[in-house]
């Protein structure tokens, strides 16, 4: 196979563009901030971000003038704290810097399943009732062809221009291999045109083929694989690193002052000019406390020929 | 007028002995009796599952909206999508089987959500303070919780703070609806369950009554009936025997303080 290996620059130069509809998955864990910096960095603008839980990279990419839609479920920190700079744009109401379009988890991940498979629109027990309906034209009702009698609500296809997606690990080929939390990565892969993987290391294909049911992505789906090591900070790739709490407590100070917000883009984003530089500021050590202690699974016979 | 019943007569603490958390969690956890399995965030419904776990109800299980199930963290985790979680549970599953399968196929017996306004029958505003499109306030949205409240058995929600800013005749926005909500909206989409059954505030316990309506149920130790109705933006009705709650026990604090959060993560 051809190797799809690239640079985490070229591959946000090649297949992100001003104007896309650009995904950025995962659901806590694996998060693609170092993507997103690159984002930022190449000053990409008119973004759709399309992203089931926006959190810190959302409040940045907001907060970087690149984004002018988001499409989501939940926005927050978790409980330590609120994205300022989406805030903001939201709260300036009709004078707003971005538009918005909201879902619940199941009704933006249904998007990405109708999407990958390639149908007209996806079935969900939600909806009933909830005024979600009435500000989202997305979310329709309709009789069930199989019972006059039954009504459900259905939500389209969703076909992002590019997934973006963090991994642990995957061959040159773009077979990714992922564990623990999974979020609605595989989903959305299959739903983008193109898809970059970021992962946390490039493997020998030997290791991918020793356990083929950990490989959540094909490599036929994926179009970039960038190795960046710690490239999920400040969240968390399980057994590699822990997720970098004292950092997510920390961004409400930063994103509350759009003055410390653009300094912080500026210093920790434009200045370092990558990630490799973003790492160095971080300085050495900065992850050993976050890096786990180690818990192996049992490997698993698959067998072989005699 | 109260009719105060003490239905426990083990070794109870005083007020003054317990804080709003832990009366909150215990709560929950003895509401939690007889469930098998329980969709529920990060925060006190954790506490009341896990402390349910260690003593009234062995065999409950958590579901994870992150698709954990049987989590054993060595840990208690900060995100429903902690990396201890994941490590030594029983299952992760993939997001289309924990919302098309798992709550979609009817398998959560309780779900806990909370709001930032409830209304008489439950329904639920976690968008937005002010009107949608000119928000004064725009608070996190939806998550799963339309999925839980549309698929649960039934919906506990815990409330920190019972007051008229929470308790509102009307919501700004209807989020989550209640089940009376979802059947006058759409009559003809299947719904499931009893929608909100329960809501645990600091200041007592709400109950539906046949019709869905929120009712008093019981009111915590020093607290009137007139206090809640007044914290309440409709006409709060009462259930017939109004409770006083039954302070958590000596046992229940030792394994919430020593065992389950012993720096104090949530039980702020």
């Amino acid at each position: 196979m051809t190797s799809k290996e690239a640079s985490l620059h070229d591959a946000i130069a090649e297949f992100v563009a001003d104007g896309d509809v650009v995904a950025l998955e995962g659901f806590t864990h694996l998060i693609p901030f170092a993507a997103g910096h690159e984002i930022i960095r190449q000053r990409k603008r008119d973004l759709t971000l399309v992203r089931m839980t926006p959190d810190i990279i959302a409040d940045q990419l907001v907060g970087a003038g690149c984004v002018s839609k988001l499409i989501f479920a939940f926005m927050g920190n978790s409980s330590v704290g609120s994205l300022y700079a989406v805030r903001r744009a939201i709260e300036a109401g009709s004078v707003s810097p971005i538009d918005i379009e909201e879902y619940s988890h199941y009704g933006l991940l249904a998007r990405y399943q109708a999407g990958a498979s390639g149908i007209p629109f996806m079935p969900i027990r939600s909806y009933a009732g909830s005024a979600l309906t009435d500000i989202n034209p997305n979310i329709k009702k309709i009789t069930s062809p199989f019972d006059d009698e039954s009504e459900i609500y259905v939500v389209p296809p969703l076909n992002p221009d590019v997934a973006i997606i963090h991994a642990q690990r995957a061959d040159r080929s773009g077979n990714i291999q992922s564990w623990g939390i999974l979020g609605p990565q595989q989903e959305v892969a299959f739903a983008a045109r193109k898809t970059i993987a970021i992962v946390e290391e490039i493997v020998d294909d030997d290791v991918i083929r020793s356990d083929p049911n950990r490989t959540i992505i094909p490599g036929f789906v994926v179009d970039a694989v960038v190795e960046s090591k710690y490239g999920a900070h400040p969240s968390f790739a399980q057994g590699y690193y822990d997720r970098d709490n004292d950092f997510y407590r920390s961004w409400s100070a930063i994103s509350r002052d759009p003055e410390k917000l653009r300094q912080w883009i500026q210093e920790w984003i434009f200045d370092t000019e990558g990630h490799a530089g973003y790492l160095n500021k971080l300085g050495e050590g900065y992850f050993e406390p976050l890096i786990p202690v180690p818990h192996m699974s049992t490997p698993v016979n698959y067998g072989s020929v005699r | 007028m109260i009719t105060a019943i003490q239905t426990d007569n083990t070794t109870t603490a005083t007020p003054a002995a317990y804080t709003a958390s832990e009366l909150l969690t215990v709560v929950s956890c003895r509401l939690l009796q007889g469930k098998r399995r329980v969709f529920a965030g990060i925060g006190l419904p954790t506490l009341a599952v896990a402390l349910a776990q260690k003593s009234s109800s062995p065999d409950i299980e958590q579901v994870y909206e992150s698709g954990v199930c049987g989590a054993h963290p060595p840990r208690l985790p900060e995100t429903i999508a902690d990396a201890s979680l994941a490590t030594g549970a029983e299952a992760i599953l993939t997001m289309p089987v924990l919302f098309g399968y798992v709550l979609q196929g009817g398998w959560i017996d309780v779900g806990f959500l909370g709001a930032a306004q409830i209304d008489r029958f439950g329904s639920l505003n976690t968008s937005v303070i002010g009107p949608w499109e000119e928000p004064i306030v725009r608070l996190p949205g939806s998550g799963g919780a339309v999925e839980v409240m549309s698929n649960s058995h039934e919906v506990f929600v815990v409330l920190r703070r019972h007051n008229l800013t929470s308790f509102v005749n009307e919501l700004d926005f209807c989020t989550s609806p209640s089940l009376r909500a979802a059947r006058l909206a759409a009559p003809k989409v299947p719904t499931r369950g009893l929608g909100v059954s329960t809501v645990i505030t600091d200041l007592g316990v709400l109950k539906a009554d046949n019709t869905g309506e929120l009712c008093l149920a019981s009111v915590h130790e020093g607290v009137t009936v007139e206090q809640v109705q007044a914290a309440t933006g409709w006409p709060l009705k009462l259930m017939e025997h109004i409770t006083v709650t039954a302070a958590p026990t000596a046992e229940e604090l030792r394994l919430l303080r020593e065992d389950i959060d012993p720096t104090r993560v949530y039980l702020r």
